[in-house]
């Protein structure tokens, strides 16, 4: 789960990790209120998103007047940013959040992850700070120091030093940025978090570290230890069908071809994509409706699937293990006469019974319902059915 | 033969009396797993499935001899449950929760190993060895017995490369499902040189997907060290790139861990591999010559 800067923020206060002043801020009036109140005469407009790239798409802006503030945040709001984190479709602007504006000496890039060959988290860091880090990390890695940090010792002064001496910070800030650092893998540790990330960390004119952006991700499997932080979701942000699929145990991801599918397993959902495109198809989702595929969750997954006007045909891909195929036959059936089903529907059962399966489909004798031997037949059958060739 | 278990090694269960460890302990026990014992913490003394349960692992351990645990117990205890096995002298767990916190794996892990226990998963489908002992959630009945060793990251997927391979008139050794989390137990790298070292193993599968490098890892360990032929498929070639919210992501990854960079590994290093799921049968067939 992905949080905003605005929350990130918030979390950062709590652990000691330095953040300029800032408030969140729903409308133009608002947001001069709290301009008014954090004071000074520069201020910075940032639309709340869960996507980064912000900045060179017009959603970070600073503003020099109190009615600045107002005009600037009123243009943001409701307007749809389009980043290159967000996809073509882009995101829209709900709300804002205004920072005091800080006197930025140098930027720097400060990073947590989990590292999956170390098995740890890692600590990132380099001096190439702003816009333009993943150019960095691609074009000359030599400029991103990294330490893994064991977390049975935690976080050492070693860890701090290696990053330190690497950015060749001057002798009297290291200090400060040891503290910076520590306080920051504290609030990845203890939050159950997968990503931190700050770019820019900023030294400001007094000599000072301060995170100006915060960017924040937590492992899904952990919130229910932190009831406080699964309260931060914001449901805008994710895809509605996609939040409507989870209820019911299913797993959706609207994509942009006409094949629909329907499978058990995500590896075998992924494989399922791929085997449409080999065939000379386009799928027109993921939909992995888990190990139970009983006639409730079929019936969803079909709703779900012809939501999206551009699907010709329908996949039915299940490996039938513990969960039997006569039994899931019988699910799509019924699944069928609950929802009205008006393209092909090409079914391959395999596994556990799929022979008496296969004679329920054929006994059915349902027009739209052709059913396949094998995964490439199914495939092939299915992309046909959806260039109206079957 | 067969990697790492077989009709001898004795299993225990934790989270035994649970309703998904009683289910699949019975279907355990019908495919022929020696099951020999249950943990479930205030049940000891109890008998379940014609089992003694204990209240301890190490109780479990010193009155049945089990080396192997399959672990069921729910995702906010599952990292205390396999400490409790790597203390308790187990040597193998097979851990089948699904939703387990990562960095409590990450600490779960990091004692196995320092215990010297081995893990499978979290949130996979276990392992088999072929017509002689199952130990997780997999139908047993796809698993018919061959010169095939199995490795996957994916469930679904597992089932479906051993129907395949059986359909081509050949069978499985040991199917392993390593699991897809970012933490998780014995890996290809593990595996691979388990399956070469095992004289009924003639030709080994491997299921990988997006994300991570261990394929990657796998792809340069195989060009040094294995001479049997390897199949491989990689789930996802068609994914979308993810939505992405930073870029420490990309960053740590070095821009590996896309399908083709994955294939591409493989590739070099000798490994036959299948642009399409349909083909991992005909392909291990043709690589033993049959
Ligand atoms: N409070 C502030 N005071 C001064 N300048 C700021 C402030 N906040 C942000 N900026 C400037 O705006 C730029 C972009 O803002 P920010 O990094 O928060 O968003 P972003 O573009 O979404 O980030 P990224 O490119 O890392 O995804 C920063 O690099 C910084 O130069
Ligand atoms: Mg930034």
């Amino acid at each position: 789960m992905n949080i905003h800067e605005y929350q990130a923020k918030e979390i950062f206060r709590q652990y000691g990790v330095p953040v300029p002043r800032g408030g969140v801020a729903f409308s133009g009036p608002e947001a001069r209120r709290v301009a008014e109140e954090l004071g000074g005469n520069l201020w910075v407009v940032k639309a709340q998103i869960h996507a980064g790239g912000r900045g060179k798409a017009g959603g970070v802006k600073l503003a020099r007047s109190l009615d600045e503030v107002e005009k600037i945040a009123e243009e943001m709001l409701g307007m749809i940013l389009v980043t290159h984190q967000t996809g073509p479709e882009g995101k829209k602007v709900e709300k804002v959040y205004i920072e005091e504006g800080a006197d930025i000496q140098k930027e720097y890039y400060l990073g947590m992850v989990l590292d999956r060959s170390s098995e740890m988290p890692v600590m990132m860091a380099s001096t190439e700070g702003g816009m333009e880090i993943e150019e960095v990390a691609a074009k000359t890695p030599e400029k991103i120091i990294k330490v893994a940090i064991d977390p049975t010792i935690g976080f050492q002064g070693f860890h701090g030093r290696k990053l330190a001496f690497g950015l060749g910070l001057a002798k009297e800030e290291i200090r400060p940025f040891i503290k910076f650092a520590e306080a920051l893998y504290n609030v990845y540790m203890d939050k159950d978090a997968n990503l931190i990330e700050i770019n820019p960390l900023i030294k400001t004119g007094s000599g000072e570290f301060l995170a100006l952006d915060a960017k924040m991700g937590f492992d899904d499997n952990a919130l229910f230890k932190h009831p406080d932080i699964a309260e931060m979701r914001d449901l805008s942000e994710e895809d509605p069908v996609e939040v409507e699929a989870a209820k019911y145990g299913l797993s959706y991801v609207n994509l942009d071809g006409n094949v629909g599918c329907m499978v058990n397993g995500a590896g075998l959902a992924m494989a399922t994509m791929d085997i449409i495109k080999h065939e000379g198809g386009e799928p027109a989702n993921f939909l992995d409706v888990g190990g139970g595929a009983n006639p409730e969750t079929v019936a969803k997954g079909f709703e779900l699937i012809l939501q999206d006007e551009n699907v010709k045909s329908i996949f039915v891909n299940i490996f039938g293990g513990i969960v039997r195929c006569d039994r899931i036959a019988n699910g799509i059936l019924q699944a069928t006469k609950q929802v009205e089903v008006n393209v092909p529907v090409v079914v391959r059962l395999d596994g556990t019974n799929a022979e008496e399966a296969a004679e329920i489909l054929k006994n059915a004798n349902i027009k739209n319902i052709i059913p396949a031997t094998d995964l490439a037949d199914g495939a092939r059958k299915a992309v046909a059915a959806a260039k109206g060739e079957l | 033969m067969s990697i790492l278990v077989n009709k001898d090694t004795k299993v225990i269960v934790q989270g035994f009396t649970g309703k998904e460890g009683t289910f699949h302990s019975e279907q355990c026990i019908e495919y022929g797993t020696q099951i020999v014992g249950g943990v479930t913490p205030g049940k000891g003394g109890q008998t379940h499935l014609g089992r003694p349960v204990f209240n301890t692992v190490k109780e479990a351990v010193d009155a049945t001899g089990a080396t192997v645990s399959m672990i069921f117990v729910p995702p906010a205890f599952t990292a205390d449950a396999v400490m409790e096995a790597a203390d308790a002298g187990i040597e193998l767990a097979v851990i089948i929760t699904e939703g387990a916190p990562v960095k409590d794996m990450m600490y779960a892990k990091m004692y196995a190993t320092k215990k010297g226990m081995k893990t499978i998963g979290p949130n996979c489908p276990g392992i088999i060895t072929a017509e002689e002992c199952k130990i997780g959630i997999m139908p047993g009945f796809i698993f018919k017995k061959g010169p095939v060793g199995l490795i996957s990251k994916s469930g679904t997927l597992t089932y479906e490369a051993s129907n395949q391979v059986v359909k081509e008139g050949l069978g499985i050794t040991t199917a392993v499902g390593i699991g897809g989390d970012p933490i998780i137990g014995l890996s290809y790298k593990q595996l691979l040189p388990m399956f070469e070292a095992d004289p009924e193993t003639e030709a080994i599968v491997m299921i990988g997907e997006i994300g991570g490098t261990l394929e990657i890892e796998a792809a340069e360990f195989i060009k040094q060290n294995i001479t049997k032929p390897v199949v491989a498929f990689i789930a996802g070639q068609t994914a979308p790139k993810g939505k992405r919210m930073g870029h420490a992501g990309a960053i740590i990854s070095g821009g590996k861990g896309t399908a083709q960079e994955k294939m591409d590994a493989l590739r070099a290093a000798g490994v036959h591999v299948v642009e399409s799921p349909a083909d991992i049968g005909k392909t291990v067939a043709k690589a033993l010559g049959k």
